[in-house]
């Protein structure tokens, strides 16, 4: 069933399974052919090899789990791993990265979202004279429709140009 | 959005379609307008009769659940409410929307399909009024949904339209070859449009499953919906047959499916074949992307030179070696008897003299000896064809690689139009998962955004231009004066070194006076060509080019003297051997005339003369050979001992001295090394130069070039990573590399000249070589068409030979050079044209939009919302639905903040065809007249539209 809706076959719906249960062996049963109904909390997520060392990794998570809280179901895991995974198209992964880069969950990526991005992009190494610039130079070029906030039609214009979102914007498992 | 995912999902299907579709897709198409409009009425139709009652079953159980225990406990309620969904519990309002929806799936099953959508739609109003406060995020959602789907399909449909045309054909092939399958029956029992009607829908719950993927939507959500499509699919995929031709079909996707994953493991595979990638990286991330384009230039190089090799060692090394007469059987594969004493000595052999004089690796080992071996090897004209050929291929490849970057160049146009915005948002690499690299990323990118920031502030500086124009004049005349300063001094050395040619007693600075000179030269003047240049305050990505230029042109003048001195020394040589080669006749009659006269004896034959008593010619080639190799090692040995005091040496002693100096080294005055990369470019591109020209002379100088390669790629990348330290000003080389491909082409060609010439006008020497006893080198080609190619060829060649075909054909390539020229040209200027445009567009867009935001809110969303009707479906419920559930919105979203904050993008998702919506409609529908379903739709949404837009956008960020 899961298979239909990600882009995994079994196998690798399993070894996701796998995966999950490492991650908490006490809360996640191996048999899931009831539906437990099972969250793993944030910190637990974001601990994995894959996302230990990302610099928004709690902002997917977030953005993946069910409640906004950082809490995932398998069922959030596996759609997690299935938009950022290799085969997805450009069309959805653009869609999570918008929601990724979109700090405060407004909808739009407003100046304080690209300064809260660039700086852990940096880890804070650049003066705020430097974000300010580059906040302000990347909003001028994205911004199409000159509300200096940018809509998600702004952010697919702009992606749906970049060279390397596709290959950098994925996890591998 | 979806629409566009729609398409990628399809491309599988769609490739298979074309394969088999070709010849009637004329009559598809036609059929294909006529079928379009009603069915897309349809599907947007019956895609809101299945999927508001889901929608709106949720809506219920947000309606139903206690607020307060999903206030207290999110989780719980969650899981509630997934076990509901799964289980699908019983509360009556969801009961009669699960009948409405399984009433509409037994009439569709009769085939009143359209009837019964609109039945369950009026049920669905009645519904929505009973219960006007259901959370508005399911309206959102439906909006979306609705729009996404008739997006999907209005363009899935074309591909549909087409697959089920195509299954129809396969059917009635089948009726026709065996007539008692059970598909035949089945047709029978139902009728045509029936039939074609039921086949459409279990398409679309197929394609719904398909892309089901695509959707961001919540697995939960997903889950649910699958499982409809999927009993739907069930139920009805038995009555479309499942003959030969279905199983074909299926085998078919498979097959394709497989193809592209096998296609997409290759492309990991080969990029995983990359070699030294890490290491670039590695370098990059330390040192910016300038210093990396060197050893992108290096390992490029390296490829190429590997290629080389392969020709050389392959055709004419190997085969010589194991073909060819062995060591010691005639002269020319033997050290003369003179230099046996010393042949092996060790600084013998480091001048590539004594024994290696006489190997393979260099000209005049090879014999003349037309084939070689059972095989018959060609050797001589093998010989000849690898020379020219490695011109020939390194051209190639410069030419191809540069045609290459220009392309990408030229292909992302608008690059500068992102820069920081891509820098943003697609910099990280989500893949890293290594604390260092992710430390090295970190690095990188903090790097790439202060080059961004210098080139932004280069941009904006503007100053006195006047005065920077006098600088630069003032600066380019200094340099101008350096070069032709050192120029004069070479050649002035070199007549002096033609007088001391013929003088004895020489000091060992007068006998090495020219390349003392040359290499004071070459380390003094980059230095000051750099100082001038501060004069001229370029950014410094120019003023690398400039100072590379210049180096170049220096560099190019010690190339060429030592070029002609080399020439009058093969002159020399070529004079010598004359008189040699008489000699040489005369010795071998006296030997023989001795033989006999010793041993009173003429009929025997004589034993053949010792071949390392012949007299040998100087063998010029050998002696051009040696030349360049020596040189390239010399090279190699300066380029390895420079980084290892000059920048090993200095790194340990600042480190390490630093502990008990009186000043701060490591910030102040010695430092830490640099890396220097015009400096390195420059000596790898002058001993690709080298190699060039030498490799015809002496073979084994293309394997010495590919060691040095090898061990300079680790030997760098480790004194870079260990001694340098970044530029001060960090910047991109963001075309540098071709820069540096342009400097390749120029040395090809200029070290493509002598070569050539050599090869077309000097007499080989007559006692070695593979061309031995030939007036010219290429009169192996004339032997070889003469004897090994039938007549007509060998008159071919000749017709083709003739300056009366030669010079048209020379002129029809200027011709069309100047054509082609021209025409891209007309390119170009088209293209600025378009961006012009492009910009024009965008701007006034932007104007447009202020003045509108300033003015008139409300016009401004009727104007957004205009060309959106064409593509919504006709959607007056849930405008409104919306009114009512305005004052309820913020009730909803307290309750849950995660999802509503979904919403509100989901929502977005709606609007956001409106900043570009002219083209949109423009495009997918011509302005023909609507169908009846779309058009009472737009009354009504039109004023609808503008609060529930304003509403989008006033919305307050959502509480968390």
């Amino acid at each position: 069933m899961l298979h239909d809706c990600t882009f995994f076959t079994r196998k690798e719906i399993l070894q996701l399974h796998g995966r999950f249960h490492e991650l908490a062996p006490h809360l996640v049963p191996l048999d899931y052919t009831n539906q437990p109904d099972i969250r793993l909390p944030l910190a637990l997520i974001v601990s994995m090899p894959e996302l230990k060392e990302n610099p928004f990794r709690n902002r997917i998570v977030e953005v993946f789990s069910e409640d906004g809280q950082g809490n995932l179901s398998f069922n959030d895991f596996v759609d997690m791993f299935s938009a950022l995974c290799e085969t997805a198209p450009r069309e959805l992964k653009t869609i999570y990265a918008f929601k990724i880069y979109d700090f405060n969950v407004d909808n739009f990526l407003c100046k304080e979202d690209l300064e809260k991005t660039l700086n852990r992009l940096t880890k804070g190494e650049l003066t705020p004279e430097e974000v300010n610039l580059v906040c302000t130079k990347a909003m001028e070029e994205a911004d199409l429709d000159g509300d200096s906030k940018l809509s998600f039609s702004d952010f697919e214009n702009m992606i749906s140009k970049a060279p390397d979102f596709l290959s950098t914007f994925h996890l591998r498992i | 959005m979806p629409r566009k995912s729609d398409v990628g999902a399809k491309i599988e299907d769609v490739g298979i379609e074309i394969d088999g579709d070709v010849s009637d897709s004329e009559d598809d198409t036609s059929r294909r307008r006529g079928n379009r409009r009603p069915t897309a009425g349809r599907g947007g139709a019956r895609g809101r009769g299945k999927k508001p009652a889901d929608e709106d079953e949720e809506d219920e159980e947000e309606e139903e659940a206690p607020r307060n225990r999903r206030g207290a406990n999110k989780k719980k309620a969650a899981k509630s409410r997934d076990t509901d969904d799964e289980s699908e519990d019983d509360t009556p309002k969801r009961r009669q929307g699960r009948a409405a929806n399984k009433g509409a799936a037994n009439k569709k099953k009769g085939g009143k399909a359209q009837d019964n959508d609109e039945d369950s739609e009026e049920e669905k109003g009645n519904k929505r009024n009973k219960k006007g406060a259901t959370g508005k995020k399911g309206k959102e959602e439906e909006t979306k949904d609705k729009k996404g789907d008739a997006k999907g399909k209005g363009k899935g449909k074309e591909k549909e339209d087409e697959k089920d045309k195509k299954k129809k054909k396969k059917k009635k092939k089948e009726s026709s070859s065996d007539t008692d399958s059970n598909t035949n029956s089945e047709e029978e029992s139902m009728s045509e449009g029936e039939m074609e009607r039921l086949k459409e829908e279990v398409e679309e719950k197929k394609k719904v499953i398909a892309i089901m993927r695509n959707k961001p939507w919540r697995m939960k959500r997903r889950l649910v919906h699958l499982k409809e499509c999927q009993e739907f699919v069930d139920k009805f995929e038995g009555a479309l047959g499942k003959g030969k031709g279905r199983k074909f079909y299926a085998y078919k996707v498979m097959m394709t499916k497989k193809w592209i994953k096998f296609q997409r493991d290759f492309e990991n595979f080969k990029t995983t074949c990359i070699p030294w990638e890490r290491k670039i990286k590695e370098v990059e991330s330390h040192f910016g992307s300038s210093v990396a384009s060197y050893f992108i230039f290096l390992r490029w190089m390296y490829g190429m030179n590997m290629v080389l090799f392969g020709l050389t060692f392959g055709l004419v090394v190997i085969p010589e070696v194991l073909m060819g007469l062995p060591y010691g059987s005639i002269p020319r594969k033997t050290v003369p008897r003179a230099e046996q004493s010393t042949a092996q000595d060790y600084s013998v052999l480091m001048d590539f003299n004594g024994y290696c004089k006489y190997s393979v690796l260099f000209y005049g080992y090879y014999n003349n000896q037309r084939t070689i071996g059972l095989l018959k090897f060609r050797l001589p004209l093998s010989y000849l064809m690898v020379g020219v050929g490695t011109f020939g291929y390194s051209l190639m490849v410069v030419i191809r690689t540069m045609a290459k970057n220009a392309d990408v160049g030229g292909g992302d146009g608008d690059d500068g139009e992102f820069t920081f915005a891509w820098k943003m948002f697609t910099s990280w690499d989500y893949l890293i998962g290594n604390a260092e690299t992710a430390d090295n990323k970190y690095a990188s990118i903090t790097t790439s955004f202060k080059e961004s920031i210098v080139d932004e502030q280069e941009n904006q500086k503007d100053e006195n231009i006047h005065l920077r124009r006098f600088l630069r004049v003032l600066a380019n005349f200094m340099i101008i004066c350096c070069l032709g300063g050192s120029g004069y001094l070479i050649f002035f050395v070199v007549k002096r070194s033609q007088e001391f040619a013929n003088r004895d007693d020489l000091s060992w600075y007068e006998k090495n006076e020219l390349e003392l000179i040359m290499s004071l030269l070459g380390l003094v003047c980059p230095p000051l060509f750099e100082t001038i240049a501060e004069l001229e305050e370029y950014h410094p990505r120019i003023a690398l080019k400039w100072q590379l230029g210049r180096i170049f042109a220096l560099f190019l003048g010690n190339l060429y003297t030592f070029l002609f001195a080399l020439f009058d020394e093969v002159n020399n040589k070529l004079e010598e051997e004359v008189s040699i080669r008489n000699a040489s006749i005369w010795a071998q009659k006296e030997y023989y005339a001795n033989f006999t006269l010793y041993n009173n004896d003429t009929d025997t034959t004589p034993p053949p003369m010792d071949p390392s008593d012949v007299i040998r010619g100087p063998c010029w080639e050998t002696a051009v050979g040696i030349e360049f190799v020596k040189l390239t090692v010399s090279d190699i040995q300066v380029t390895y001992l420079t980084i290892l005091i000059g920048d090993f040496a200095r790194a340990v002693i600042v480190r390490f001295l630093n502990y008990c100096w009186c000043w701060d080294l490591e910030a102040t005055y010695p430092s830490y090394g640099e890396f220097d990369i015009s400096g390195n470019v420059l000596g790898l591109v002058f001993n690709q130069g080298m190699i060039w020209m030498g490799a015809f002379y002496a073979p084994g100088l293309v394997g010495i070039n590919v060691l040095r390669l090898l061990s300079s790629m680790y030997y760098q990348c480790w004194a870079v990573m260990a001694t340098n330290v970044p530029h001060e000003r960090v910047f991109k080389a963001s075309k540098s590399n071709n820069f540096y491909m342009g400097l390749l082409l120029l040395i090809l060609f200029l070290s493509l000249l002598p070569v050539v010439y050599t090869i077309m006008t000097l007499p080989p020497s007559f006692d070695c070589g593979p061309f031995s006893g030939k007036a010219k080198m290429f009169d192996v080609i004339m032997e070889t068409i003469d004897l090994d190619l039938p007549a007509f060829l060998g008159t071919l060649m000749g017709y083709a030979a003739n300056p009366g075909l030669i010079i048209p054909a020379v002129l029809l390539m200027v011709l069309a050079i100047y054509y082609l020229n021209s025409v891209s040209e007309a390119y170009q200027h088209a293209n600025a044209e378009l961006k012009k445009k492009m910009q024009m567009a965008r701007d006034e867009e932007k104007n447009r939009r202020n003045n509108t935001e300033s003015t008139d809110q409300v016009m401004k969303d009727l104007e957004d919302l205009l060309p959106n009707r064409s593509l919504l479906p006709p959607a007056p419920p849930p405008e409104t639905g919306a009114d009512n559930k305005a004052d309820q919105g913020g009730k909803s979203t307290k309750v849950r903040p995660g999802t509503a904050g979904k919403d509100v993008n989901l929502q977005k998702d709606v609007s956001l065809s409106s900043p570009n919506p002219n083209a949109r409609g423009a495009v997918t529908r011509p302005p023909g007249p609507r169908g009846p379903g779309p058009l009472p739709g737009n009354g009504q949404q039109g004023p609808g539209g503008g609060p529930g837009r304003g509403r989008g956008r006033g919305q307050p960020p959502p509480r968390r």
